[in-house]
């Protein structure tokens, strides 16, 4: 044990940052804060973790505290100490994280992050200053001053009615599975201080051996919120905080878990294109025969209802005309043209650039059901081409200035055993009509969107099925 | 190398860790969710982190810790998410964090619709936070720019400490396009400001706060002169604009629908062309009010009610008329409906 | 004093300038050997002193005052050297 007992090295010898002396903090006196800063920065000597401990400073009278910690320091904005937290232990597991965190900060407008934080078990250390007062705004109510103690925003004394119970975090933090160790102790008189200090070293302790979260809620006193000397506040933690926040130890898993080392992360930068399911050879375009003008550049409306695998089918057409070397877009429904359980997306081929990837006027319409038929058919362009499943829809399109080609896709379908290629069966009419996809790069392309590839040779058989009908 | 048809919203994910990021943030929100999913697919298998957080203000204050490691992370949200991480984005631009967030805009005001608008326009340039700050604020109008503004995103991030925004609506993120994936970022810059876990962290401190009014205006100073290099930065795309009488500005999908107006006037043999911003702030103004100089109107078109508008016309000083044609509410004016339009209301 | 290196006698040193003049050290101290001053300091308190006699070098003073540098405890033994 160290002959003398003084300033940690883990303070700044001069508070750099700090405007004003430079020599001593901006607590008021009697301040429960600077206490609880120097158990936390003896520990940091002592473990000799100063040189990789971050520290949080939150919003409230410690958002100062990194004028003073000799660390890495970042000041969050309130209550997101734990999430600021996670963020950067998660970018260095090895360091030290402490998230230093005051009442109306962690209780108050933090809640839900520092549930979550515990929930998740972050492996941090969370020092929580309870003084029942917001301190650095002046003095008013917190989520954990007390029935009937009166504050400038509870001038008459908290009232239940109003403002409900303090909050009991160390409690409700209890509660989780996750949490490591969670205690509530006092910054009283030199025994319970002493107990601060062994709560402290031990939360700390804990996230040096990779444990988890630990969270030491320590009451405090707030001579200048509360309008006491400090002597009377102390004793005023002792009579009225201790009554309402009972001291404690609220969770210990410590013992159950065996330490173990921090994990680095790994950069992996080696094949990226293989893990990010990138093709990873040069892209060469399939050379064909030109379709007839009134079928290229095609701009495509598919629809139908939900389930007949309409998206699937324009993802298709895109897929294979990409594989021609075409320019290409593929929009799903989406957005108020989702009402009404129908299903459509718009499809573009083209030779060169592609504008507006909404198909307004398309070329060429694919009607799966009489609702999309009757929705669309108006705007096929003059000389457009209209495919219609045949045997969903009992009435050929009205229009007389298209060309309309109807094919039973769902009965071919129901004849290969299974309905929902029905969409396939209509992909090999469009390219046997159209001529500007061959059936070949329909076929080889069909493994890149169909995810089960034991489907693969059915879906392939009702190409086949479209394409035969068409060309009968 | 590496043609891919693929969704917009997966373009990001994928540019994102070519451009070395590690670390996703995030929170559901459509149209924006397929970011986080492809990112919760990804990123574990590149050594990386995906976290979806309690909310998005924690996802942003995530952001905020992660970034404060030096390393590239990144969040994607929409619209009502954004407006939640406001405060967070002010932090990190006051902290001077190069962050990447992405918008996949959708209807408002309020819970408003999953649509595509264009109305977060205002909260990204101009700063939905609190503060005196500009975002670096990139408008991709294809899957392909999707992946490679993300990547600038992240390389304009670091090279001047400030968070860079993806501003895209909700079709880009939805559409599927070929994408051709560049190779990917070797090696991200040494950032000497960052926390690295180390002896040299006492040095370092990442802060919005400056008490005394003198430091906090010099801070200020320091930021102001930052955003005045960035400038250089602008990007832009000019199609038919030599001899335009009429030029067209729009961003996002937008823009693609305006390519389609300029492709069919053309065809007519008017003289018509667009100008697309690529970059919202820095905003193209020198180039719009050089064109003000030789053109005779300008048609701004806008998913909002009127945003990208107000920039224009500062450019524009007044010297020609600015026109105005919006919808909102998630509508995609067709090309025939602006045709219309300028047919009524453009005199040659 | 002794020797450098002998045995030390326990002290205490109150750095004045940086007292807020709270008052807990004195009210903590078992041995009753710290007082308010009557000078006020830099900073308009009324810092704590040491008697200059009685200090045991428990250290109670120094867990109670929320000051970093305010207070130093030498313990009984300490070594002058340790002293920066």
């Amino acid at each position: 044990m160290a002959k003398i007992i003084r300033k940690s090295d883990s303070f700044y010898p001069i508070y750099e940052h700090k405007s004003g002396a430079k020599d001593v903090t901006h607590y008021c006196p009697g301040c429960g804060h600077g206490v609880l800063h120097k158990l936390i920065a003896e520990a940091l000597d002592d473990f000799q973790i100063r040189d990789r401990t971050i520290l949080m400073s939150p919003v409230g009278c410690s958002v100062f505290a990194y004028y003073y910690f000799r660390v890495g320091n970042i000041q969050c904005s309130h209550g997101r100490a734990p999430a600021v937290a996670t963020g950067i232990k998660r970018v260095f597991p090895e360091s030290i994280v402490i998230s230093y965190q005051g009442d109306g900060d962690l209780a108050a407008i933090g809640g839900n992050n520092i549930i979550q934080a515990a929930n998740r078990g972050e492996n941090i250390t969370v020092f929580f200053v309870n003084n029942a007062i917001y301190g650095m705004t002046g003095g008013q109510m917190a989520p954990t001053t007390l029935v009937g103690q009166k504050t400038t925003t509870s001038p008459r004394g908290r009232s239940v009615a109003n403002e409900g119970y303090p909050v009991a975090v160390s409690e409700m933090l209890a509660t989780l599975k996750a949490p490591v160790y969670i205690e509530r102790v006092a910054l009283t008189d030199a025994k319970n201080t002493n107990k601060v200090r062994h709560a402290v070293r031990k939360a700390l302790q804990i996230q040096i051996e990779n444990k988890g979260f630990s969270l030491v809620e320590v009451l405090s006193a707030c001579p200048s919120g509360w309008k006491m000397t400090p002597v009377q506040a102390k004793q005023w933690i002792t009579d009225y905080m201790c009554k309402q926040f009972p001291l404690g130890v609220f969770r210990d898993t410590s013992a159950e878990i065996e330490p173990s080392p921090a994990v680095k992360n790994e950069f992996i930068s080696h094949d990226l294109f293989k893990k990010l399911d990138i093709p990873d050879k040069p892209f060469r375009a399939v050379k064909s025969e030109t379709p007839p003008v009134n079928y290229q550049n095609p701009r495509l409306k598919i629809a139908g209802f939900g389930g007949q695998g309409i998206l699937l089918l324009g993802l298709g057409i895109a897929q294979a005309g990409m594989q021609m070397g075409y320019q290409v877009s593929w929009i799903p429904s989406y957005g108020p043209e989702m009402r009404g359980g129908t299903a459509n997306c718009h499809v573009n081929l083209s030779n060169k650039r592609i504008g507006s990837p909404v198909v307004s006027q398309p070329s060429t319409l694919i009607a799966m059901n009489l609702p999309s038929l009757e929705k669309f058919e108006c705007e096929v362009i003059p000389g457009g081409l209209i495919i219609y499943d045949s045997s969903l829809i009992n009435r050929p399109p009205a229009r007389k200035d298209v060309e309309v080609l109807g094919i039973p896709a769902t009965k071919i379908a129901d004849d290969l055993g299974n309905t929902r290629i029905a969409n396939m069966v209509i992909l090999g009419a469009y390219i046997a009509r159209t001529s500007i996809i061959p059936r070949q790069v329909v076929v080889d392309t069909l493994p890149v969107f169909i995810k089960r590839k034991n489907l693969v040779p059915l879906n392939v058989k009702a190409v086949d099925k479209g394409i035969e009908y068409v060309s009968q | 190398m590496g043609k891919q048809l693929i969704k917009g919203n997966e373009a990001i994910v994928k540019g994102a860790i070519l451009a070395g990021c590690r670390y996703f943030f995030g929170y559901p929100i459509t149209p924006a969710s397929e970011i986080a999913e492809a990112a919760a697919f990804y990123m574990p298998l590149v050594g990386g982190t995906f976290l979806q957080a309690e909310s998005e203000v924690a996802s942003i204050n995530m952001l905020y810790g992660a970034a404060s490691g030096g390393i590239r992370a990144m969040t994607a949200s929409s619209s009502p998410g954004i407006s939640l991480k406001q405060e967070g984005i002010s932090y990190c631009a006051g902290s001077e964090l190069p962050i990447v967030i992405v918008d996949i805009m959708r209807g408002g005001p309020g819970l408003g619709n999953i649509a595509p608008e264009q109305s977060d326009y205002n909260q990204m340039v101009k700063g939905g936070g609190h503060g005196n700050y500009k975002l670096i604020v990139l408008a991709p109008n294809s899957a392909q720019e999707m992946c490679d503004l993300t990547m600038l995103a992240f390389e304009l991030a670091d090279k001047y400490r400030n968070p860079a925004v993806i501003l895209a609506d909700g079709f880009i993120g939805q559409m599927m396009e070929p994408v051709e994936f560049p190779k990917a970022v070797e090696k991200i810059p040494e950032k000497e400001w960052a926390l690295h876990a180390d002896a040299d962290d006492e040095k370092k401190l990442i802060c919005s706060i400056q008490l005394d009014p003198d430091v906090l205006e010099k801070h200020n100073l320091k930021l102001q002169e930052k955003y005045k290099k960035i400038a250089a930065e602008v990007r832009f795309e000019e199609y038919y604009c030599d001899d335009a009488d009429l030029v067209l500005i729009g961003f996002g999908v937008v823009s693609r629908v305006l390519l389609s107006v300029v492709d069919i006037l053309r065809e007519k043999g008017q003289r018509i062309g667009l100008l697309r911003p690529i970059s919202l702030w820095p905003f193209p103004s020198f180039q719009i009010a050089q064109l003000a100089q030789k053109i005779k109107h300008f048609l701004v078109v806008e998913l909002s009610n009127g945003q990208l508008v107000d920039d224009v016309k500062l450019a524009v000083n007044g010297k020609k008329p600015v026109l105005f044609y919006n919808r909102m509410g998630g509508i995609v004016p067709s090309p025939e409906e602006i045709i219309a339009h300028i047919e009524k209301t453009v005199k040659a | 004093m002794v020797e450098k290196g002998g045995l030390e006698k326990a002290k205490v040193i109150i750095r004045e300038d940086e007292c807020k003049g709270c008052g807990l050290c004195i009210e903590a101290c078992p041995v009753d050997v710290l007082f308010e001053q009557n000078v006020l300091n830099r900073m308009g308190y009324h810092p704590a002193g040491y008697k200059g006699e009685g200090c045991t070098g428990c250290g109670i003073c120094f867990y109670q005052c929320p000051e970093p540098g305010a207070i130093t405890v030498f313990k009984k033994g300490y070594v002058e050297e340790e002293v920066t």
